[in-house]
């Protein structure tokens, strides 16, 4: 792998640009595997990536049933933040925070992370107890987030209306280093790393069945033929319901679709993000100026990528509220996601009843702001058999013991 | 839009008249079951891409439950029912059937 830095780009401008190489390459997938990952969206590609860089396990394919990042990881809001409730969820979600900070150092792939400040806001009393709890769970937890009143809201977000009739803004929980990054290029990042320690990033290629003996898999079905592997990791997010099924087991997931939406451009006019969970609606601004918006998910299963418009319509009538100049925004595209809840609203990383079979699912409507430590901790249970400090909690037979991280009710909404 | 008929008052309502139930058809347990059949009651799902059997509520119409029978890979319907039917109706069972060579059936 040719490395991207200052010189690259002098050294191509004075040979118009006939250098660069493909950032991964596109190869036939061998008949052996040390590990396989079915999924390269964002989490996928983590995991083969820590596994390679944590474990040095590198004869690894990544399979992928259509084209890397393709799924929800190019479908999200790409906000970033980790102010969490439960104590296993901040600790997963700082660690992948904290990692998203040196990104694109360590891929040497541009991210674009932008800690820009996230704001949750408080817009009943409700709320204002729930946040005030939350800030001092972070501070117990080492995540730095603060309570700020209406004024310092309005301070950051010149454009919010703090006296809205239904829901006025009575404070905010603020996490400072909460922000966005580019999502896709947090795939295209990976995967580049990844083809570069010399695994194999295997797109347009199902999984059409697990093959196991003696509750071992001994590798995967797919349209490209039969592919042995020693271990084998799914992490295929809102289908992890059909390939659990394939490997024989169930999951406690249901799959629900998630819509986002992202507006005409204009001018900077927002450089934080900002949530409101009452009337659930999150919008901040990309940098190409659109507005990026997204909300709450369908209520029913759906596997069509495609949502009720009666969901957007409740979300900007929320928006428009709190933000009135929208109200003549012109919105440009929409589209959908399928996410994969479980029960508590937390994500499954966990052993499977199949001995060399893990997964990691679950992670519902906020996966990619977890991406990194999502990566980090799955690559440490496959590599090493058994979960660690990040993964532990996460296993699926949480749900048998009651032993819940039940983010549903701290938030209120699935997030 | 999601169209379902009630089949209480007949009306053809849309989905913002209506509220979500999810998977229909669970057989509860209690104290005194297994913590295996508990789990599976509470938590596990069919979740399945396909033909898949819902509770709705008829909320802003009749306010009654009913169950539909639907496609979760393309969202056509399939019919509704009664929520006081401890399993699909013969004919409907036929019509996905008819439509849907691969379903495996209800069970």
């Amino acid at each position: 792998m040719k490395r991207y830095s200052v010189f690259a780009i002098a050294r191509e401008a004075f040979r118009d640009h006939t250098g660069w190489e493909r950032a991964w390459r596109n190869p036939t997938p061998k008949a052996q595997y040390d590990a396989i990952i079915v999924g390269a969206g964002g989490h996928g590609l983590a995991t083969a990536y820590y596994l390679g860089k944590n474990f040095g396990i590198t004869n690894v394919a990544i399979i992928e049933k259509g084209w890397l990042g393709g799924g929800n990881t190019g479908r999200n809001t790409t906000i970033i933040r980790s102010n969490y409730l439960q104590d296993p969820s901040a600790a997963i979600y700082e660690k992948a925070r904290s990692l998203y900070e040196t990104l694109s150092q360590d891929l040497n792939y541009n991210v674009m992370f932008s800690p820009r400040g996230l704001l949750m806001l408080a817009q009943t009393h409700h709320e204002v107890r729930g946040y005030l709890r939350t800030v001092h769970a972070n501070n117990l937890q080492g995540v730095a987030t603060e309570w700020i009143e209406p004024n310092r809201v309005k301070e950051l977000v010149p454009i919010i209306n703090i006296d809205g009739p239904r829901y006025p803004v009575l404070g905010a929980l603020f996490q400072a280093r909460g922000g966005t990054a580019r999502h896709d290029a947090v795939a295209w990042g990976y995967a580049r790393a990844c083809s570069a320690m010399g695994m194999d990033v295997i797109q347009q290629c199902e999984v059409k069945g697990v093959r196991s003996e003696n509750g071992q898999v001994t590798g995967v079905e797919t349209t490209k033929g039969f592919i042995g592997c020693k271990k084998l990791g799914i992490v295929v997010a809102g289908h992890s319901g059909q390939v659990a099924d394939m490997a024989g087991f169930r999951l406690p997931v249901e799959a629900v679709a998630l819509q986002a939406l992202v507006s005409e451009p204009i001018k900077p006019c927002m450089d934080v993000v900002v949530m409101a969970n009452t009337v659930h609606g999150y919008m901040s601004q990309s940098d190409k100026g659109e507005m990026v918006i997204g909300g709450g998910t369908d209520g029913f299963n759906n596997f069509t990528q495609r949502g009720s418009f009666h969901h957007i319509e409740e979300t900007l009538r929320a928006l428009v509220e709190t933000f009135p100049m929208i109200s003549r925004l012109k919105m440009l595209r929409q589209w959908g996601g399928i996410v994969d809840m479980t029960g508590d609203r937390s994500p499954i990383i966990s052993k499977t009843p199949l001995g060399n079979c893990f997964i990691n699912c679950g992670w519902g409507t906020g996966g990619f702001k977890a991406i990194p430590g999502s990566g980090w901790a799955m690559a440490e249970l496959m590599a090493k058999g058994e979960p660690g400090a990040l993964a532990a909690d996460f296993n699926m037979w949480r749900f048998r013991e009651g032993q819940f991280i039940d983010e549903s009710v701290a938030a209120g909404v699935a997030h | 839009m999601l169209i379902l008929e009630c089949p209480y008052c007949g009306v053809k309502a849309e989905e913002t008249e209506l509220s979500p139930g999810y998977e229909a058809h669970l057989k509860r347990f209690g104290p005194g079951s297994s913590d295996d059949d508990f789990e599976a009651y509470m938590f596990a799902r069919k979740n399945p891409k396909g033909v898949h059997f819902e509770r709705w509520r008829h909320s802003y119409g009749c306010g009654k439950w009913f169950l539909a029978a639907r496609c979760t890979a393309t969202l056509e319907v399939f019919g509704t029912y009664p929520a006081q039917s401890s399993e699909p109706p013969a004919d409907l069972v036929a019509k996905i059937k008819a439509k849907r060579p691969d379903w495996k059936g209800f069970k």
